[in-house]
């Protein structure tokens, strides 16, 4: 991409307990609506925003995501970037196959995540925490 | 925190959960179902999603969950009116609740339990199947 | 540097109306009709201006800030062109034709200083000529791809077969955006007509390779999600071969060669048959 995209609206949230979870889902779907995101859509970006987020409050010990609706071109998108500074991940590849779980959860968080989302990144470093950058745009 | 009512229809516990499910409340949900099944001797249990917009990897456990824990309280578990868009994102997602019968609405879902055997299983068509010795074949 | 080329830009601005008219005149000749005059006469007005007010600050290079106005007008000029049906040609020459304007002008007064200007200024308009056309060439992206997904929508249709059988006839390649759409129809399709039964025949489905093996595999599990359960018919013996070779397993999905099985399965399945009677009717 030889630009990055504009960002038309920006709402920034804490993740630190179950009912911010249903908070962020909220404000990702309110905006995939104003983006006229395809129903399908909405809901492959929420539903990957709640594994994100859970894993922010469950595996990073709670963080912040930053929701915005973003435009490149003709095109509009929903960007969420999910940080924290938890213990991180040491193995990102592993991570990243399904399947894999540290906890007692199915592993299907990150890697299924993935495929719901049109641009996936993932930053993690043992120590200073992790940061997900994920976004989905209309067709 | 809101608790999800559990309704009884003769020996099939119904719940219906029509919002966006907070953790706790989920997991306030199995317990109070796997005390039902116990208090009442239910050998069906009836699950209505027709009201989640979102069923995520957390929701989907808890599904499979309640229909394991059921299971070995001797009932079976049916889900109901799951939306396309959540099908087709469970699916992308890799969630294939196993163990878990569906139908698409509660009707249909009654039916099925109604035709249920006691030992949990479930008494589909497979008969049907089994019996189509068409000349065609 | 400067000063010959401020010179040059003031003499274009000083001859406004000389040039935007014979701009026009020639554009027209080129786009044969296919534009009212009113309206391309608007369009170079507003070029020029836009070219102008952007010199006016030394700024010389398209992608400097002065010329922001100038490539949101392009964009639009080439959106505009390219669902008039322009091809890119046409599209081009309404802006180098600007070129032979200013020529004719200088030419007309004969300063050998403004020929340097003139040279500048041709590198200006061709950046121009070449953004519109980088601009139209998306324009027409987007036309072919909004047309290619109204032709998904139209080819894709659901019939109901049989009270609480529908069949879904898929023709062509299954990629993985046509897998989308024909996901979503059928599943909407089985909650709004409450069947139970869905039979996708491939009979006209081109190749069956791994992918398509697996687009099938993902709308069938979640039709099961929604309490439905399909039936593949229509496989060819190419098809039947290829799937073998390649080690696809289609598990326990049940696979009919034809139509007519897979509706009687269906029917079976939901409690119904058919039967032949004793006795021919008496007509």
């Amino acid at each position: 991409m030889s630009t990055s995209p504009a960002v038309l609206s920006q709402e920034t949230h804490e993740i630190a307990s179950d009912s911010d979870v249903v908070r962020v889902r909220q404000s990702v779907r309110n905006l995939a609506i104003d983006a006229k995101l395809s129903l399908v859509d909405q809901t492959k970006l929420v539903t990957a925003a709640s594994e994100l987020a859970r894993n922010t409050l469950v595996h990073g010990g709670g963080g912040r995501v930053t929701v915005e609706m973003v435009t490149a071109g003709a095109r509009r998108g929903v960007r969420a970037v999910f940080s924290d500074h938890g213990p991180g991940i040491a193995d990102i590849a592993l991570a990243l196959t399904d399947g894999w779980t540290t906890g007692t959860g199915l592993g299907l968080g990150l890697s299924g995540a993935r495929r719901l989302v049109d641009e996936f990144d993932l930053v993690s470093d043992p120590g200073s925490g992790t940061q997900v950058r994920v976004v989905k745009w209309t067709r | 925190m809101d608790r999800i009512p559990v309704l009884r229809i003769g020996d099939i516990l119904l719940v219906s959960v029509q919002v966006d499910l907070q953790d706790d409340t989920a997991l306030a949900l199995q317990e109070d179902l796997a005390e039902r099944i116990v208090e009442t001797g239910a050998h069906g249990v009836l699950i209505d999603i027709s009201g989640l917009e979102i069923v995520d990897s957390f929701i989907g456990r808890m599904i499979s969950t309640i229909a394991s824990v059921s299971a070995v309280l001797d009932a079976t578990t049916v889900v109901v009116g799951m939306r396309p868009a959540v099908a087709i994102t469970l699916v992308e997602l890799g969630l294939s609740l196993d163990g878990v019968s569906t139908a698409l609405d509660v009707d249909r879902g009654l039916a099925l339990l109604g035709g249920l055997r006691p030992s949990g299983g479930l008494a589909r068509s497979d008969a049907a199947e089994d019996a189509a010795t068409d000349p065609g074949e | 540097m400067t000063e010959p080329s401020r010179s040059g830009w003031d003499l274009l601005a000083a001859h406004r109306r000389q040039i935007v008219e014979q701009w026009s005149t020639v554009a027209a000749g080129a786009l044969a009709g296919r534009i009212t005059q009113a309206e391309l006469d608007r369009d170079v007005a507003e070029m020029f201006d836009a070219l102008t007010t952007g010199a006016v600050t030394g700024q010389h290079r398209l992608t400097d800030d002065a010329y922001a106005p100038m490539r949101d007008l392009l964009a639009d000029l080439a959106r505009t062109r390219a669902r008039q049906g322009f091809s890119p040609t046409e599209t081009a020459v309404g802006v180098f034709a600007l070129k032979e304007a200013v020529l004719h002008l200088l030419e007309s007064l004969g300063d050998l200083e403004l020929y340097r200007f003139f040279a500048d200024f041709s590198r200006l308009v061709d950046e121009v000529g070449l953004h519109l056309l980088e601009s139209f060439s998306q324009a027409r992206e987007m036309v072919i791809s909004e047309q290619a997904d109204a032709l998904l929508e139209l080819s894709t249709p659901v019939v109901k077969l049989w009270d609480g059988i529908v069949s879904l006839p898929l023709v062509g390649t299954l990629d993985s955006a046509r897998t989308q759409v024909v996901m979503e129809k059928l599943l909407q399709a089985l909650v709004e007509t409450g069947s139970e039964h869905a039979i996708i025949d491939i009979t006209g489905v081109s190749a069956v390779d791994t992918q398509v093996a697996q687009h099938l595999l993902k709308t069938v599990m979640a039709a099961r999600l929604l309490g439905a359960e399909c039936i593949i018919s229509g496989i060819r013996p190419q098809i039947a071969q290829t799937v073998v070779a390649l080690g696809i397993e289609f598990g326990d999905i049940t696979t009919k060669a034809s139509l007519a099985d897979a509706l009687l399965l269906a029917l079976r399945r939901s409690g119904q048959d058919v039967v032949r009677r004793q006795a021919p009717q008496v007509r």
